[in-house]
């Protein structure tokens, strides 16, 4: 056990070591899927995190397997990290029987109820009251169990965002409302869509915790979304946490990333790459070493190769199980 | 037995819920002291407390939504839309997360929730306060919904949509709220997709729905003073429908009649039409089959207007006058 990074959340060098396995496992899987869709091997549409590793990873790592996350429809991230099995996820892309979602959901919607992935979602800001609603259940079982809300950063144009926000916080609800600021809803840039500095400035609205965060910075995501998950466990209600990130990739398949300049992108890659600087982190302070870091990346990298062919060699969901699940019995 | 009020027959249904299960509680706006805009909930949060007669800010979407994650976690929500006009906000939290997390999840999910909410015309309160929307709920695969006309049905269906796994929607009608008939008292649970015929006839069926069934059993009594002897088919749930019954009463008397208060074009009429015209009640058609429904316009605010907007006990009279005269 031991710790060469302080951390309130007490995570130890193996846990950190396992964090970025995570992180290589989602860059690895969403470039996968790129490669998969282009190739037509898989159909649907992709929303791709490449670039927004930290995020995810260092909020599910202090997550517990009996706390909730509802996803977003760029949240194959998000759910890895959560404790999703990457061959299901990936069958589900595959539309096979063994995927999270029996090959019905697809990339937008996958959901594992045993790991507390209440879904992802295709509607943008739609995740946020369900978060409520489970924190609410948390509350009224007397559940030490806490919602995290990931959404991005239109999202907090939308009606359902202010509504979730202000009710999780009359009642004190253990829910985190977790903004990947990634620059950009689609091709909107946040500076034209809305007026606010920051969009953890929204928080005020709402008499609750708000701050912004290098959401590239791995240690400083673990650190803020720690804090707010314990404020909110010691029933204090909601924080609003504001992660500032980048998606390398453009906002799906058919998007020619007009709004926005190669020079910024090179940058963001560049400089400010997030897997990166997490391993030159942990090299510094003697987490790993760059062999130990090279043979994480190796095995993450196999992770889903395999889970690739776990997806491929899986069963196709039979035409006759579409009438199933509409309705429980 | 002893008769009660519609309110009445809701609100006992709710408290004996609450009683028999601590997973079932309520939100909605002003549920709490005031007890609802119509009074439903008066005294409950008296004898349940806040913790689980919640009043809410007015955020029909984050209403909604909570109650998705409420049910998807563990609990049994009922929520309230003060007036089914106001679904419009919460539709998203309906449509696209409550009726298809269970399809979309591949099964691994339940959403046991109630949306109760009063809808329809009669109170003077205008285009923004007097919709039927319940069609649009039930064209949406993965929900149920649910219309009784009466206090008794209206207790013994709560009951069934609570312990229903589904999400289940709850159309309650204003002009119902003080209509009365006999219930009786604790638990009872009236399936689910099963519809009543709420007088036997043999001249004419008559297919109403909510309010509609009342003044269709108006119409019946004085029909029958002219020797006109109606049937009266209450479908109580359009989702699931209970086709059979329909079916098997045109095919007796060869006559019908339909009559609801939402709009005609592209409403429920329409569907309870076709399961007639596609079935072999077809065969035993003696005449056109008659919809009744409401004008398409936005509600009125003038009364005359407003009764003018809405099928009347002497339209569905006039309606089955005509129908007798194709013998």
């Amino acid at each position: 056990m031991t710790i060469s990074i302080p951390n309130s959340a007490g995570l130890t060098d193996e846990d950190l070591k396992n964090i970025y396995r995570v992180m290589w496992e989602i860059r690895f899987f969403d470039e996968k899927v790129d490669q998969l869709f282009a190739q037509g091997l898989i159909h649907g549409t992709t929303h791709l995190a490449v670039g927004q590793e930290a995020t995810a990873a260092g909020s599910g790592a202090v997550l517990r397997k009996t706390d909730w996350i509802t996803a977003t429809h760029r949240g194959h991230g998000q759910t890895i990290a959560k404790g999703t099995d990457v061959n299901a996820m990936m069958a589900e892309l595959f539309g096979r029987t063994t995927g999270t979602n029996k090959g019905k959901g697809g990339s937008m919607h996958i959901a594992d109820l045993d790991t507390g992935n209440l879904g992802a979602n295709g509607i943008v800001g739609g995740g946020f009251p369900i978060a409520v609603g489970a924190g609410l259940t948390a509350k009224m079982k007397g559940w030490n169990r806490v919602a995290l809300a990931y959404a991005g950063d239109g999202s907090t144009n939308e009606g359902s965002f202010h509504e979730a926000v202000n009710l999780a916080a009359i009642w004190d609800l253990p829910v985190i409302f977790f903004i990947e600021n990634n620059q950009y809803g689609m091709s909107g840039s946040v500076k034209k869509m809305t007026r606010v500095k920051q969009l953890s400035d929204r928080a005020q609205a709402y008499g609750i915790e708000g701050v912004t965060i290098d959401g590239n910075d791995l240690m400083s995501v673990i650190e803020t979304t720690h804090q707010a998950v314990e404020k909110a466990r010691r029933g204090e209600g909601p924080t609003l946490i504001e992660a500032l990130t980048y998606r390398w990739k453009g906002h799906s398949k058919s998007d020619a990333k007009k709004y926005r300049t190669k020079e910024e992108e090179e940058n963001w890659r560049k400089e400010k790459d997030p897997i990166r600087r997490a391993k030159d982190r942990f090299i510094a302070a003697g987490v790993f070493t760059e062999e130990e870091a090279d043979e994480i990346r190796k095995k993450a990298k196999q992770a889903i190769e395999d889970a690739v062919k776990f997806g491929e060699k899986s069963p196709v969901v039979a035409v006759e199980t579409m009438y199933e699940d509409v309705y429980a019995e | 037995m002893r008769e009660i009020t519609y309110a009445d027959a809701v609100r006992e249904a709710l408290s004996e819920a609450m009683r028999e299960n601590e997973e079932v509680f309520m939100l909605g706006e002003d549920i709490g002291v005031y007890g609802g805009a119509f009074g439903v909930s008066r005294g409950m949060v008296e004898e349940f407390g806040e913790e689980r007669i919640r009043s809410t800010p007015i955020s029909e979407s984050a209403i909604a939504g909570t109650a998705v994650g409420a049910a998807m976690t563990g609990m049994r929500p009922i929520f309230e839309l003060q007036f089914s006009d106001f679904i419009t906000i919460a539709l998203d939290q309906i449509v696209n997360q409550a009726a298809k997390i269970r399809y979309m999840y591949g099964g691994k999910a339940k959403i046991p929730l109630v949306m109760r909410t009063p809808g329809g015309s009669g109170t003077g309160a205008a285009a923004q306060h007097s919709q039927s929307l319940e069609n649009w709920t039930a064209h949406i695969p993965g929900l149920k919904v649910i219309q009784p006309a009466t206090a008794y049905d209206a207790k013994g269906l709560l009951h069934a949509a609570i312990i229903d796994d589904n999400p289940v929607m709850f159309y309650e009608h204003k002009l119902c709220y003080r209509t009365t008939s006999d219930v009786p008292e604790g638990k009872y649970v009236i399936p689910i997709g099963v519809a009543d015929i709420k007088k036997v006839g043999t001249d004419i069926t008559v297919i109403a729905t909510g309010i509609m069934v009342h003044k269709a059993l108006e119409a019946a009594e004085v029909l029958s003073k002219e020797d006109i002897n109606i049937e009266v088919v209450d479908p109580r749930t359009l989702v699931p429908l209970d086709k059979e019954t329909i079916i098997q009463s045109v095919i007796k008397t060869g006559k019908a009649v339909i009559v609801t208060e939402a709009v005609k074009r592209s409403g429920f009429s329409a569907e309870l039409a076709s399961v007639i015209v596609e079935n072999e009640s077809f065969d035993f058609l003696d005449a056109p089959l008659v919809r009744l429904a409401g004008a398409e316009i936005p509600m009125p605010y003038h009364p005359e207007l407003e009764k003018k907007a809405v099928p009347q006990v002497e339209n569905i009279v006039e309606a089955c006058r005509n129908l007798m005269s194709h013998n």
